[in-house]
C-alpha cells in the first residue's frame, strides 16, 4: 500500500509523510468528481424523469396507476419480491454465516457461485429456465403432462428473480460478519447461551446495517428486474407482467397519454430506489467504520 | 368439449381465453376482446375473460413452442405458425385451410411514414436507397413486420431489374444500409421513429402507419404509398394441443371466426387492417389508397420458401448483414 502511495502521489510526498492524509487538493478534486458524476449521471435522468410523470398533473399519475393492468403488475411485482426477498435473506444469512464463521472444504467454490448471478447475463438466466422448465426443454414433457405450470407463468418469474436477487444479501453480510469476527458469539455461547440465543442477542444485532441494507437492494432489484423477467413472462396483459414489463408496454403504446403514463410508472418504479438512497448513508457508515477500524489496527501493528 | 367447458364453470374456474399476438395489434384485439366476450355471453351465458400477450412475430411463436398456453395464435406471418406446427406440433400443418381465406380475416400492406413536409423528398423504393436517408425497420429475425417489408423492397427491386436477382440483392443491401437501429418488433420501431425523433423514414405495416398519424395529428407526419407493394397476410389459429387440454375448442374457434363476421370485419377496419367483407370494405374504401400489390406467393413461392432463402440462419439476409460490416 504505501509504495502505491508513494509511486502515485510523488508530488505530494511532504504531506503523506505527515501521516495517511492525502493533500487537500487531491481529496477536493476526488469529492467533486464523484459529486459531479453521481449528479450528472444517475440524479439528473432520475429527477426528469420524476418532472415528466407529473407534466400532465396529479390526475394522469394517479389515473395510469389505478387502470385495472397496471394495479394487476404492481400486485405481481409485490407477490414476486414477497417470496423471493425472504428466501433470500434465509439463504444470504446462512451463506454468510458459513463463510465468514467456518473452515470448510468447497468454501470458495461457495463463494463463486454466489457471485455467479452477478456474472451471467439476465437474458441467459432467463433462457436457462427455459431450456430446463421450457415445452421442449428438459423437463418439459413431464411438467405438460402434469398440467404444472412455470414457464410463463408467476412461478417461473419468482424462479428468475431468486436467482437474479441470490447474492444480494450474502454479499453485504460476509464483510460485516467476517468484520465482527467470532470472539462476542464465542463469549456468549461460554457463558451458557444456546446456538438460537446467540444468533438473535448477538450475531444479529452486530450485522443488522448490512443484512437492511442487503434486504433494501434485494428488493429494489427483485422489483425492478427486467431482462430474465421479460424471458420467462410470457408477457400476457394483466397476469405475468410485472411493472418493469408493463412501463415498456405503456412505452411502445403509441399514444401520446400513455408515454407519459410509462413514465408515471418509472417514476414509481425509481422512487423506492430513492427512499433506500436516503437509507443507504446508515450502513454504510457504520460497516465502512468498523471495517476501517479493522484495518488501522492492522497498521497500528 | 362442452362437457369440458361447463365442468371448468361448475369448478369456479374463471373461463379464459389466452390470444398470443404479434406488435401492433394491441388496440384491435383490446376492441376484439370487449365485443366478443358481449357476443360470447349472449350467445351461451358464460362469462369469459381473454387476456392478450404481444411482441415481436417470431418471438411470440417461439414462446408459444416453449410452452407458452396459447389458446389462439394471431401472428404477423403464417411461417411463425408453420414453425409451432413443425418444430413443436402443436397443430396440424394444414392449419391454414381451415378458416376462409388462408385463415387470413383481414390484410394490411407495407407503406412509408415520413416527417410532416418529406424534406428527403421521399415518394417511391427507390429513394430509400439514396445516401444521406435514413430509414427505419424492425430486425427481420425477430419481427414478423421487418420480414414484410424486406420482401416487399425485394419484390420492387425484382419487377425493376427484370427479375435479376444480383441486382435486387444489391438494391436490398443498399436499404438494409440505411439503417441505423434494429428494433425487435415492429411497435418498438414505430416508437423509434414517432417518439424519439429518429430516421428520415419508417418502413410500416399501413395500420400501424395509419394509427400513428391519427395519434399524433395530421401536421407531424405523412403516409406515402409506394408504386408497389406486398400483400400482407396476417394468419390466425388455434393451437389445437392447448385447446383440447384446457377445453377451450369451440370458443376458440368461435373466436376466430368472429372477425370474418361484420362485427369483426368492422373493428379491424376501424383499426386500420384492410377487411375481406366486400361490404365492409366499400365502406372503409377511402381509407385505405390503391396501392398495385403482389402476394407473397406470386414472387417468392410462399413463405417457406421465402424464409428459407432469406431469412434462415446464413440465408440472404444474414451475408447482406454481414457485408454490411
Amino acid at each position: 500500500m504505501t509504495g502505491i502511495i508513494k509511486t502515485s502521489s510523488a508530488a505530494s510526498v511532504k504531506q503523506s509523510r505527515r501521516g495517511a492524509e492525502e493533500s487537500p487538493l487531491a481529496k477536493w478534486a476526488l469529492i467533486a468528481v464523484a459529486l459531479a458524476f453521481s449528479l450528472v449521471f444517475l440524479l439528473l435522468p432520475l429527477v426528469n424523469v420524476m418532472a415528466q410523470a407529473f407534466v400532465k398533473g396529479w390526475a394522469c399519475y394517479w389515473s395510469s396507476l389505478t387502470q385495472p393492468d397496471s394495479r394487476a403488475a404492481i400486485r405481481l411485482t409485490l407477490i414476486v419480491a414477497a417470496i423471493s426477498v425472504p428466501l433470500n435473506v434465509l439463504f444470504g444469512l446462512a451463506a454468510a454465516w458459513a463463510i465468514a464463521k467456518f473452515e470448510f472444504r468447497g468454501k470458495s467454490l461457495l463463494v463463486t457461485l454466489i457471485d455467479l448471478p452477478f456474472s451471467v447475463s439476465p437474458v441467459v438466466v432467463g433462457l436457462m429456465f427455459i431450456v430446463l422448465f421450457g415445452l421442449q426443454g428438459f423437463f418439459g414433457k413431464w411438467l405438460g403432462a402434469h398440467g404444472i405450470k412455470i414457464i410463463f407463468a408467476v412461478p417461473g418469474i419468482v424462479l428468475a428473480t431468486i436467482f437474479i436477487t441470490f447474492p444480494f444479501v450474502a454479499r453485504e453480510l460476509i464483510p460485516v460478519m467476517q468484520a465482527t469476527g467470532t470472539e462476542q458469539e464465542q463469549a456468549a455461547l461460554t457463558l451458557g447461551a444456546s446456538g438460537w440465543q446467540t444468533f438473535w442477542h448477538v450475531t444479529l444485532p452486530s450485522v443488522k446495517w448490512g443484512l437492511i441494507y442487503g434486504i433494501i437492494l434485494c428488493n429494489a432489484r427483485a422489483m425492478g428486474e427486467f431482462g430474465a423477467v421479460s424471458v420467462v413472462s410470457g408477457h400476457i396483459i394483466g397476469r405475468t407482467e410485472t411493472m418493469p414489463l408493463r412501463v415498456e408496454a405503456l412505452y411502445q403504446g403509441a399514444t401520446g397519454a400513455s408515454t407519459v403514463a410509462a413514465f408515471c410508472r418509472g417514476e414509481l418504479a425509481g422512487a423506492p430506489g430513492l427512499v433506500y438512497a436516503g437509507d443507504q448513508d446508515f450502513p454504510r457508515m457504520e460497516t465502512g467504520e468498523r471495517i476501517s477500524g479493522s484495518r488501522s489496527r492492522i497498521v497500528d501493528r | 368439449m362442452i362437457g369440458a367447458a361447463s365442468l371448468g364453470w361448475v369448478a369456479g374456474k374463471e373461463l379464459t381465453l389466452l390470444n398470443v399476438s404479434y406488435d401492433p395489434t394491441r388496440e384491435l384485439y383490446q376492441d376484439f376482446d370487449a365485443a366478443f366476450t358481449k357476443y360470447w355471453e349472449v350467445k351461451t351465458g358464460e362469462i369469459i375473460t381473454i387476456q392478450q400477450s404481444h411482441g415481436g412475430s417470431g418471438k411470440q411463436a417461439r414462446m408459444v413452442i416453449d410452452g407458452l398456453q396459447a389458446d389462439v395464435v394471431t401472428l404477423a406471418l403464417a411461417y411463425d405458425i408453420d414453425a409451432i406446427a413443425e418444430k413443436a406440433g402443436l397443430l396440424p400443418p394444414g392449419w391454414q385451410q381451415r378458416l376462409p381465406h388462408n385463415s387470413c380475416p383481414y390484410t394490411s400492406t407495407v407503406v412509408f411514414l415520413v416527417r410532416k413536409g418529406n424534406s428527403k423528398g421521399i415518394r417511391d423504393w427507390d429513394d430509400l436507397i439514396k445516401p444521406g436517408v435514413s430509414v427505419i425497420t424492425p430486425n427481420p429475425k425477430t419481427s414478423g413486420g421487418a420480414r414484410w417489408n424486406y420482401l416487399a423492397a425485394w419484390g420492387y427491386a425484382l419487377k425493376k431489374f427484370d427479375r435479376d436477382e444480383g441486382r435486387a440483392r444489391d438494391f436490398v443491401d443498399r436499404l438494409f444500409r440505411n439503417v441505423p437501429i434494429f428494433d425487435t418488433g415492429a411497435r418498438g420501431a414505430t416508437t423509434t421513429f414517432v417518439q424519439r425523433g429518429i430516421g428520415d423514414v419508417l418502413i410500416a405495416w399501413e395500420n400501424e402507419a395509419l394509427l400513428s398519424v391519427k395519434e399524433s395529428g395530421k401536421d407531424e407526419f405523412e403516409i406515402v404509398t409506394p408504386s408497389l407493394s406486398i400483400l400482407a397476410e396476417p394468419p390466425v389459429a388455434w393451437v389445437d394441443s392447448v385447446v383440447n387440454k384446457r377445453g377451450t375448442r369451440e370458443m376458440a374457434r368461435a373466436y376466430l371466426e368472429y372477425l370474418y363476421t361484420p362485427e369483426g370485419q368492422e373493428i379491424a377496419a376501424r383499426h386500420y387492417y384492410r377487411p375481406r367483407l366486400e361490404s365492409v370494405a366499400q365502406k372503409y374504401a377511402g381509407m385505405f389508397p390503391r396501392v398495385s400489390l403482389f402476394t407473397i406467393n406470386e414472387v417468392f413461392g410462399g413463405w417457406r420458401q421465402a424464409q428459407k432463402a432469406h431469412f434462415s440462419d446464413g440465408g440472404i439476409f444474414d451475408q447482406i448483414q454481414r457485408a454490411g460490416r
